[in-house]
């Protein structure tokens, strides 16, 4: 009698602890062929058949199409340069350089990887549209309310996701670190 | 008191292989994977234009709102799949998927090389068919072996600004993506 009772224990541990596991991996993802240069990550290998296991289990959970490495790669970034989380009710700059890239587009989506709506319809800026200082570097302003210059609407959702995502690009398996990849930087400039 | 201890012990380790599994076995479970959230909005071997990449609109998650996109759900059973695809002005880019949603290969504009990007897409049992003395195989047709039968091309066309989207969708409505009869009969010369 006392054997079944080990045995359920045993077994519920084991059920909880597995899937428990699967689901926080597949969830936020894990630091395996991951490339993180400052707050932005990206996986070069979730666009090749070298796909890893837990790569796909995050693809299949949330229903996206990985871009393919022949297309470009994607940078991820979810906190600003100091690790605090993005927050919809305060100021963001985006600024600085992009890795040599034909095309690039930033894009803001909410944590379901949904765009969040907003009157003028501006969901992001790609490379071409955005407006840049003389010296080619370019400053995105991520506000809930309207700013100057290259301004993109949070629609005051507490936390979103920025995605850089490089087009035609030599950055991939081969990139390791700030030197190849320029990325540009994060700062919270302030909250209202 | 022992066998309590076991017990946990046993548990995490049994939990790490349920856990190992259950990763392996998501992609294959996944019901709201993107092949089958695309899949029954799609005509077989023919290609569809995606729905906007805009809020209430998007078909599936984290899709790029400056890209015009199409998509052709292809089956190789009935032979190879021709595949034309005129450029845009500034970007545009083919990648394909397994039915797992397995990027196996993606070329864009400048890689191609030319105005339109033509590619026969076939199983490795179709490629290893094809005549070897075809005089026109490798230098004027780019071939792409799928690893499944079945799978997804997607077509992407970049709009740089948004005005610019029309020109974008305009040149994803002219791609084709069809089956190629079978081209296995004697050549006659």
């Amino acid at each position: 009698m006392r054997l079944i009772f080990v045995l359920i224990l045993a077994m519920a541990i084991a059920t909880v602890v597995g899937l428990g596991l699967t689901w926080n991996t597949a969830t936020r993802g894990v630091e395996i062929g991951t490339l993180t240069i400052g707050p932005w990550t990206a996986r070069p290998r979730i666009g090749t058949s070298d796909i890893d296991p837990y790569a796909r289990a995050t693809v299949a959970r949330s229903g996206e199409l990985p871009i393919g490495a022949g297309d470009g790669i994607t940078f991820r970034a979810t906190t600003d340069d100091a690790g605090k989380k993005l927050d919809g009710r305060c100021d963001v700059v985006v600024s600085g350089v992009t890795p040599p890239a034909r095309f690039w587009t930033l894009t803001i989506y909410d944590t379901k990887g949904k765009l969040i709506a907003n009157t003028l319809q501006r969901y992001g800026f790609t490379s071409q549209e955005v407006v840049r200082a003389s010296d080619g570097s370019f400053s995105v302003r991520i506000a809930p309310r309207a700013r100057s210059g290259n301004w993109l609407p949070t629609g005051g959702i507490s936390r979103y996701l920025l995605l850089l995502r490089l087009y035609d690009t030599p950055v991939g398996v081969a990139t390791r670190s700030k030197k190849d990849a320029p990325l540009p930087s994060i700062s919270t400039a302030g909250c209202s | 008191m022992i066998r309590w201890l076991f017990a946990i012990l046993g548990g995490i380790l049994l939990g790490g292989v349920v856990h190992l599994v259950s990763v392996l076995a998501l992609p294959r479970i996944a019901s709201q994977d993107a092949y089958a959230r695309l899949a029954p909005t799609l005509k077989l071997n023919a290609v569809t234009a995606l729905p906007e990449a805009a809020p209430g609109t998007a078909p599936m998650p984290f899709m790029d709102p400056a890209f015009a996109a199409a998509a052709c759900k292809y089956d190789l059973s009935n032979g190879s799949i021709k595949l034309r695809v005129p450029v845009s002005q500034a970007y545009t880019s083919v990648s394909f998927y397994t039915n797992e949603d397995i990027a196996y290969y993606a070329i864009n504009d400048r890689s191609a090389g030319r105005k339109v990007i033509e590619l026969d897409l076939m199983t490795s049992q179709q490629k290893a068919a094809l005549p070897e003395d075809e005089d026109i195989t490798a230098a004027d047709r780019l071939i792409i072996e799928s690893p499944t039968p079945t799978g997804l091309i997607v077509m992407r066309a970049l709009a740089p600004e948004p005005g610019l989207m029309p020109q974008a969708e305009a040149a994803l409505a002219a791609a084709s993506c069809k089956v190629q009869a079978e081209v296995s009969q004697p050549k006659q010369r």
